[in-house]
């Protein structure tokens, strides 16, 4: 990758909590290079959604300190820019798209008025070729009678429909990279298949770069070119999709992938990963992972891992593992 | 729309009904009697019993009841006991004071009330929400005669500022006048409805900005006072326009208290004479009359609802 578009060097995010400070996110790292595609991947509570948040600085500020580490675009860091230089990034060149569309439009503006306001706030368009422009962007996302559906409220529209005005709002000042958090978590099945291959229509058209976050491996496989996986806030392995299905690194990702149900064998049980995600404000010495590994050994428990190169474009956070492998290919 | 309001007007018809069934039984279930209070202290058992049987006093109590009913019915509210005038002339008389006096307090009220309240709510937890609430709470907690009497004494006795007492018609004065006399009261009046429509206003807000589609816009880019004003604002007035209607009705029946304090001669006045007096066709016309604004005042209500909230409209 020459200069990637964006990327996310060290960044931490804590939180305010009843029970204290919490690391929510821990000194993650990342880069999306320009019409990429990277999928992040984890748990409830890895910390991939205040991670894709901290990069448009959304995070909940009465409750959160301000992350640091680096965030850098073009030429910029985006946790240090002023407030009215990081308005122009948002939904002007980096835009975002959330998990729940039910909940995400306001009830009480009209499509045409939602869609139309990146349009007028980042190009400066006025009211009438705003509406214009919203309608081309519903028939981009493919909504069938976009001229009449434009001047309606959202509770009109069903929950996928909700989710193309979202995708259209997003995509109406052609932004370089989209982050899509949990964009099919909250859609039936085939909505869901939908909605991926527009996104993924759009992203080939408009050449966007796309940070694509989910808990379903079956989309990361679909849509990503390379993947990181989370866990309690720790980035614990990257690698390009296709190796990380046929060769984890990661016991946790081992683990992520034997859970995926297969169509073609019968089984009575899915497998599970044993435990669950630990609480947040706990101290786990060593390896987070470790009280949940099948292969913990001594020194998981003891020292805390690095992550470590693991081939070409691969990193994992799992000593055992890497030089394991490291042996192998020697071998 | 038009359907809508008729039909919630015909609903009215069989409340307004109960209602003032029970203000009848009330009215006769007090001890006293109005054929004493016109006859006077002195005079005898039998001048007494025939004023009785001259109002007609002295029949069934159902009796009575129908007869205004079917009074009612043809739009005759009867003669008031006391004050020999029609009930509907004393309180045509009255109302344009009352309907003053609501209307200069609510004006002071909406802006001040639901901006305190989005103040509070977008600076939660600082010590500007915290001077809030407490303002907001003593508005509330302090009685309106005690506020209305040190008010009495401050703005107009020692500094003359205002007129302590009385009334001035718009027709008569002008805008001037007319709102000198009512400024006060009203202020007064305001005091426990800004207290109540912040705090209501706050939590309402508190509660938009923490949606989904807040943080929707501020990925749009949208500033913060657009967010506030466009986003948030209408979807903070849906709960705030709810309880409305409930500060409006406590607005017409906390002026039966300042209007008292103030020697303003509106419609509470009117209803404390009438029932001092044991007047029963004033109280119960007055009252019947308060009723139908409450009924009013909620369908103006459901109407601003369906402006408020696209979510909410009439088929």
């Amino acid at each position: 990758m020459a200069v990637p578009l964006l990327e996310v060097d060290d960044l931490t995010v804590r939180f305010r909590t009843d029970a204290g400070w919490m690391t929510a996110v821990d000194r993650v790292s990342l880069a999306v290079g320009e019409g990429e595609a990277l999928g992040i991947v984890g748990e409830s509570g890895s910390g991939k959604s205040v991670t894709a948040l901290s990069i448009l600085r959304l995070h909940a500020a009465a409750t959160t300190r301000m992350p640091t580490g680096k965030i850098h675009y073009g030429g910029k860091d985006l946790l240090t820019l002023p407030t009215r230089e990081m308005r122009q990034i948002r939904g002007g060149e980096i835009a975002m798209i959330f998990q729940d569309p039910m909940s995400s439009l306001n009830p009480v503006l009209t499509i045409a008025d939602q869609i139309g306001e990146s349009l007028r706030l980042h190009q400066g368009v006025d009211q009438a070729t705003a509406r214009k422009r919203a309608i081309e962007l519903l028939d981009l996302v493919r909504i069938p009678d976009a001229a009449r559906r434009v001047d309606e409220y959202p509770h009109r529209l069903s929950g996928g429909m909700r989710q193309r005005v979202m995708i259209a709002i997003a995509i109406a000042c052609r932004p370089k990279l989209l982050i899509a958090d949990e964009p099919t978590t909250a859609l039936d099945v085939t909505i869901q298949a939908q909605i991926l291959d527009l996104l993924r229509d759009l992203q080939r058209e408009l050449g966007m770069s796309v940070i694509l976050i989910t808990h379903d491996m079956g989309v990361i496989a679909e849509f990503a070119r390379r993947v990181m996986v989370m866990y309690a806030g720790r980035v614990v392995e990257t690698a390009p999709v296709g190796q990380m299905f046929r060769r984890p690194v990661h016991p946790y990702t081992e683990g992520l992938l034997t859970a995926i149900p297969k169509l073609d064998v019968d089984v009575r049980r899915l497998p599970t990963i044993a435990g669950s995600i630990p609480d947040p404000t706990a101290v786990i010495p060593g390896c987070r992972y470790s009280p949940r590994c099948p292969q913990v050994q001594e020194s998981c428990r003891r020292d805390s891992p690095a992550l470590l190169p693991a081939g070409p474009e691969r990193e994992a956070r799992c000593p055992p593992r890497v030089a394991a492998m490291a042996k192998e290919t020697v071998a | 729309m038009f359907r809508g309001i008729m039909m919630r007007l015909s609903q009215a018809v069989p409340v307004l009904l109960i209602f003032s069934v029970m203000v009848f039984m009330l009215m006769h279930l007090l001890p006293g009697d109005p054929a004493l209070a016109i006859a006077g202290p002195d005079a005898s058992p039998e001048a007494v019993q025939k004023i009785r049987e001259q109002l007609g006093l002295d029949r069934p109590l159902i009796v009575q009841l129908l007869e205004w009913f079917s009074h009612l019915a043809v739009g005759n509210f009867g003669e008031s006991l006391t004050l020999k005038q029609s009930v509907i002339s004393a309180v045509g008389e009255r109302l344009p004071v009352t309907l003053s006096l609501s209307f200069v307090s609510l004006v002071v009220t909406l802006p001040i009330g639901i901006g305190l309240g989005v103040v509070a709510a977008y600076w939660r937890n600082s010590w500007i929400d915290a001077w809030v609430m407490v303002l907001a709470l003593l508005g509330v907690s302090l009685p309106g005669f005690w506020v209305g009497i040190l008010s009495v004494l401050y703005f107009s006795v020692q500094l003359g500022w205002f007129p302590p007492s009385g009334y001035v018609p718009l027709t008569e004065g002008g805008v001037g006048p007319w709102l000198a006399s009512l400024i006060q009261p009203a202020v007064v009046l305001a005091l426990f409805q800004i207290g109540f429509l912040a705090r209501i206003t706050r939590s309402a807000m508190l509660d938009v900005l923490d949606q989904d589609f807040i943080r929707t816009a501020r990925a749009k880019g949208v500033d913060e006072w657009t967010t506030i004003s466009k986003h948030a604002f209408r979807n903070t007035l849906i709960p705030v326009v709810t309880v409305l209607g409930i500060t409006l009705s406590l607005l017409v029946g906390g002026s039966v208290v300042i209007e008292q304090v103030f020697a303003l001669p509106g419609i509470g006045r009117l209803i404390v004479q009438g029932i001092l007096n044991r007047d029963y066709p004033l109280v119960q016309g007055t009252m019947l009359l308060f009723g139908f604004a409450f009924v009013v005042i909620n369908i103006l209500v459901d109407i601003i609802y369906t402006i408020v909230d696209p979510r909410v409209r009439y088929g």
